[in-house]
């Protein structure tokens, strides 16, 4: 299956009835035309791919070369960049003008997967950060919050061990979601359900790998 | 809200639900799809609760007794469903929801209607 994918802002999430009048929950991203910003091939670089760029910045943000490699695409830097690799172009050519990748190569009811940056929590314990349960707060208890025991007598602690640390600001790819709507006007996709980052977080949005017909 | 997703849920809102609160006793006209075919069905009712305000997630509950045993049905106000509004009565109620209205029976279940 040809790769689509493009990248987007998320915006925010409400709700739309669907065509069945069935009242669904959506996150809305803003994939304003994706740039071009370089294209790989095999023969040159070992493997194919497109590096994509969305999000305006000031000019006094980039630096020289940046700007160089926009340049060369015939557009701005970017603020946000994402190589993406095996898409497909079509019959055009690279360094002669500015190419966009658009929204209108998804249609409604396409399995996408989403992938972005979760929100941040710090520095959180145990309890908050890997779903673990509290001991009694009364009773003689002096176990209240603590991760527990470290396990065996080895001078060491077992790799993997759940101990408090910093939580979220990962990225995380959810799998097989549905685009409920497309709004090529405004250059808007609507994903059934909700997708990883804070509002105006950027993500990308690509055809499922493991697609199931929904 | 963000002006683009107001934009979004504004395209879906009706325009032309007439006004009802708590209270009130309405008829609320659903379309119901059987096979392929549509048809309409009326569940008349008084509203024991309006929640969202005009949000495209507001919800009303409406609630009668059907043969003895009371049914609550809860409709999304923006609903296409929803064929229908008619607001048969206006009633004077003190509270905005009325959970109360599930306990009572018979002669207490009544609303004096408001004057308007």
């Amino acid at each position: 299956m040809a790769v689509k994918a493009i990248l987007g802002r998320k915006i925010g999430m409400t709700q739309i009835f669907d065509e069945d009048g069935e009242l669904i929950p959506v996150s809305v991203i803003d994939v304003s035309p994706n740039a071009v910003l370089q294209v790989k091939t095999k023969e040159h670089d070992g493997y194919d791919a497109v590096q994509l760029g969305t999000g305006d910045k000031r000019e006094v943000l980039s630096n020289k070369p940046e700007k160089g490699h926009a340049k060369k695409a015939h557009t701005q830097p970017r603020r946000f960049v994402k190589e993406i690799r095996d898409l497909d172009l079509g019959d055009v050519e690279f360094g002669t003008k500015e190419l966009t990748v658009k929204v209108d190569q998804f249609n409604v009811g396409d399995v996408v997967d989403v992938t972005g940056t979760t929100k941040g929590h710090g520095f959180q314990g145990n309890i908050k950060k890997d779903n673990q349960s509290r001991g009694p707060e009364t009773h003689g208890s002096r176990y209240h919050r603590i991760p527990g025991s470290m396990g065996a007598i080895i001078n060491r602690v077992f790799p993997g061990k759940k101990l408090p640390g910093r939580m979220g600001n990962h990225t995380v790819t959810m799998q097989n979601l549905v685009v409920a709507k497309i709004d090529a006007e405004r250059n808007l996709i609507l994903i059934k359900g909700s997708v990883p980052g804070a509002n105006k977080s950027f993500v990308t949005v690509k055809n499922a790998v493991k697609a199931v017909a929904k | 809200m963000n002006p683009i997703i107001e934009e979004i849920t504004k395209e879906q809102k009706k325009t032309d639900i007439p006004k009802f609160k708590a209270g009130d006793t309405i008829r609320v006209h659903a379309k119901i799809v059987e096979g392929k075919r549509e048809r309409i069905q009326i569940f008349e009712g008084v509203v024991i609760k309006r929640k969202g305000g005009n949000s495209i997630s507001a919800t009303y509950t409406v609630r009668k007794i059907s043969s003895g045993i009371g049914v609550e049905r809860t409709f999304p106000l923006h609903s296409p469903r929803v064929a229908k509004i008619e607001v048969v009565k206006i009633g004077k109620v003190r509270r905005a929801k009325l959970y109360y209205f599930r306990k009572l029976r018979g002669k207490a279940a009544r609303i004096k209607e408001a004057r308007r």
